[in-house]
């Protein structure tokens, strides 16, 4: 299939993680809607046979919302990125997460814009470089899981591309969690991030994802034990899954 | 049969956005554009509609277009900063062909200026405000009846152009009370629809195609990028871009005509006032008032697309002479499409021009 991602690029198997959970929701594609906003991540969409709307940059949540408010029937999965979602679009985020609509939100999150060329991201690491952080980043970066959380989000779990089955169940769940889900999937981006960063290589990205990856359980422990929590590492796995009263969910 | 009500602009606003069939509101409170939501916020969920309070104008209007594809429609309310904020996302609505109505009861600017006085100073930021070439559709009502009559006609505009249109009010009819005949029903036009079998953006002789509402197995992919027939992206193809601009911008500009909404009063007249909302009220009392053919009217209830030939119904015509409520914003685009001179009367700070001063203005022409 012709597409604009960029060779080895993590965005394609967030989207098939994604089409394979709502493949075994056994949902028809007349009614499942994916939404997006501007970026690579938001590009996704248009690979897709489905209705669709590819939005403007950072909106992707609220004309989500018009469409899940007016059509609760309608199954509603947005596809964002990191600057899409977190910078520009950071305040519908956590007002569309404490409304709790019942929407899918999948983040690709790829600590960089990949689109625009590589420039610094809201999630952008302490000290990387980029084409706006050429002097390392000096701006912490944002948890996202942990904001959906704060913010009031129903579902919230966090993994990478190297974690492709529990990528898939994670979104599933998501879906079938009535309320705001948010799925943040952690990428590699060889192309912008990568190559600055001395991870050029798609498949070290892979790896250095993987080996930075700390189960929730074990993150947990660390954190009950009072052990110190390394820096360079993350914790992958349910940050949340909860019933919290929720907007725009179908009654049968 | 038709019922009286004593109501104020804003809430006959809203009425007659739900008389028009308006089933979702998404907005921002903004003064003096407030009532238009909470009155919505009241009516619409006993109507089986939604109103949705958003974090912001920018999401507001984001809402209206999702609800918009799922076949509703849908309206958003405004005013000045607000309005500025939503111009990317109507450029949006331009481009993706989304029907949809944008109030926006105008107050003094720039910045936040004046929130409780009136204004006509968007009226150039509602046709020109987004970037990239386009058209727009927008009513103007001089009265409390008008803000519910042209409300409802802006939906069907919106739907049988398949373009954002706007209402572009201001302070004084939305925040006047005055007496309204409501009548039983409004005249509905329904959206066309897409064809089964017929590609999502291919216009046919009217330039508008048909609409393919979510949910009923069209697949269809609608973005903001420049895309073909099909709805797919192609931003670098010089021809694709062509043809998509033009046919957007022409089927508003070439509709003018059947889309034009104007009253003449004294069409031999030689002084002819141009007016649209507020400021048509103390035209028409100034013409009254001086009671002579050779000062005469023309009164605009849909602005955008400008009406350019109505000015020939002035044979006569020696000045034009346009009262705004900003510094002569239609006046320049009256002064596009006449050889006779066109004198702006502006008056900001949000009082009313008084039917004197404009008699006054017009004897001096005569």
């Amino acid at each position: 299939m012709p597409h604009i991602y960029c060779t080895g690029c993590g965005n394609g198997t967030v989207i098939n993680c994604t089409l394979n959970a709502v493949n075994q929701m056994g949902w028809e594609p007349e009614n499942t809607v994916f939404i997006s906003g501007i970026g690579c991540s938001s590009r996704a969409p248009g690979y897709i046979i489905t209705d669709s709307l590819h939005t403007t940059h950072g909106r992707a949540i609220p004309f989500a919302t018009g469409v899940k408010l007016c059509r609760p029937d309608l199954h509603v999965v947005v596809f964002t990125g990191d600057g899409d979602l977190a910078a520009i679009g950071g305040n519908h985020f956590i007002h569309a997460c404490r409304r709790n609509i019942d929407l899918t939100v999948v983040c690709m999150n790829n600590y960089i814009y990949g689109m625009t060329g590589g420039q610094g991201s809201p999630c952008t690491p302490l000290g990387a470089i980029s084409t706006t952080t050429p002097y390392g980043c000096d701006e912490a970066p944002f948890d996202l899981a942990s904001l959906a959380v704060a913010a009031g989000a129903n579902y919230v779990s966090r993994w990478t591309s190297y974690h492709v089955k529990e990528l898939t169940r994670a979104v599933k769940a998501g879906l079938e969690t009535p309320g705001l889900s948010f799925i943040e999937a952690m990428v590699q981006c060889p192309t912008g991030y990568g190559r600055r960063n001395k991870l050029r290589d798609a498949r070290l990205m892979v790896q250095w994802m993987r080996d930075h990856a700390v189960l929730m359980k074990k993150w947990k422990e660390m954190e009950a034990e009072g052990r110190p929590l390394p820096e360079d590492k993350f914790p992958v796995g349910e940050f949340v899954r909860r019933y919290r009263p929720a907007m725009g969910v179908h009654e049968e | 049969m038709t019922r009286l009500e004593f109501w104020q602009g804003n809430i006959a606003c809203a009425e007659g956005a739900l008389a028009a069939g308006c089933r979702f509101f998404g907005g921002y409170p903004i003064t003096p554009s407030t009532e238009v939501a909470e009155h919505m916020a009241r009516r619409l969920p006993k109507i089986g509609g939604t109103f949705v309070q958003m974090e912001d104008e920018l999401a507001s209007i984001a809402s209206v277009i999702g609800a918009s594809w799922t076949g509703t429609r849908a309206m958003t309310a405004t005013s000045g900063p607000g309005f500025s904020l939503m111009m990317e996302n109507i450029g949006y609505a331009i481009m993706t062909e989304t029907p949809c109505v944008i109030v926006n009861v105008q107050r003094g600017g720039p910045s936040t200026g004046q929130p409780t006085r009136a204004s006509q100073g968007d009226m150039m930021q509602c046709r020109f405000g987004s970037h990239g070439d386009s058209s727009i559709i927008a009513v103007s009502p001089a009265s409390v009846q008008e803000m519910y009559e042209l409300t409802a006609k802006a939906f069907n505009l919106a739907d049988r152009y398949r373009v954002p249109t706007f209402v572009m009010t201001d302070e004084i009819i939305a925040h006047m009370r005055e007496r309204i005949e409501v009548p039983d029903a409004v005249e509905i036009m329904e959206r066309r629809q897409l064809e089964k079998g017929t590609l999502p953006f291919a216009a046919g002789a009217d330039g508008v195609p048909g609409f393919p509402t979510f949910g009923q197995g069209h697949g269809v992919h609608v973005t903001g990028l420049t895309h073909d027939e099909q709805g797919y992206p192609s931003s670098t193809d010089p021809g694709v871009h062509d043809r998509l601009v033009r046919r957007l911008v022409g089927k508003v500009e070439e509709a003018r005509q059947e889309m034009a909404d104007y009253e003449v009063t004294n069409p031999d007249a030689e002084v002819v006032f141009i007016s649209y909302g507020s400021p048509a009220r103390p035209v028409k009392q100034a013409v009254r008032d001086m009671d002579d053919e050779r000062v005469g009217s023309l009164r605009l209830r849909v602005v955008w697309p400008f009406p350019d030939f109505a000015l020939q119904e002035f044979k006569n015509a020696r000045v034009f002479l346009v009262p705004e409520l900003n510094l002569g914003q239609i006046a320049r685009e009256a002064a596009r499409h006449t050889a006779v001179p066109v004198v702006p009367v502006p008056e900001l700070g949000g009082e009313l021009h008084t039917p004197a001063r404009l008699a006054g203005t017009a004897e001096e022409y005569l």
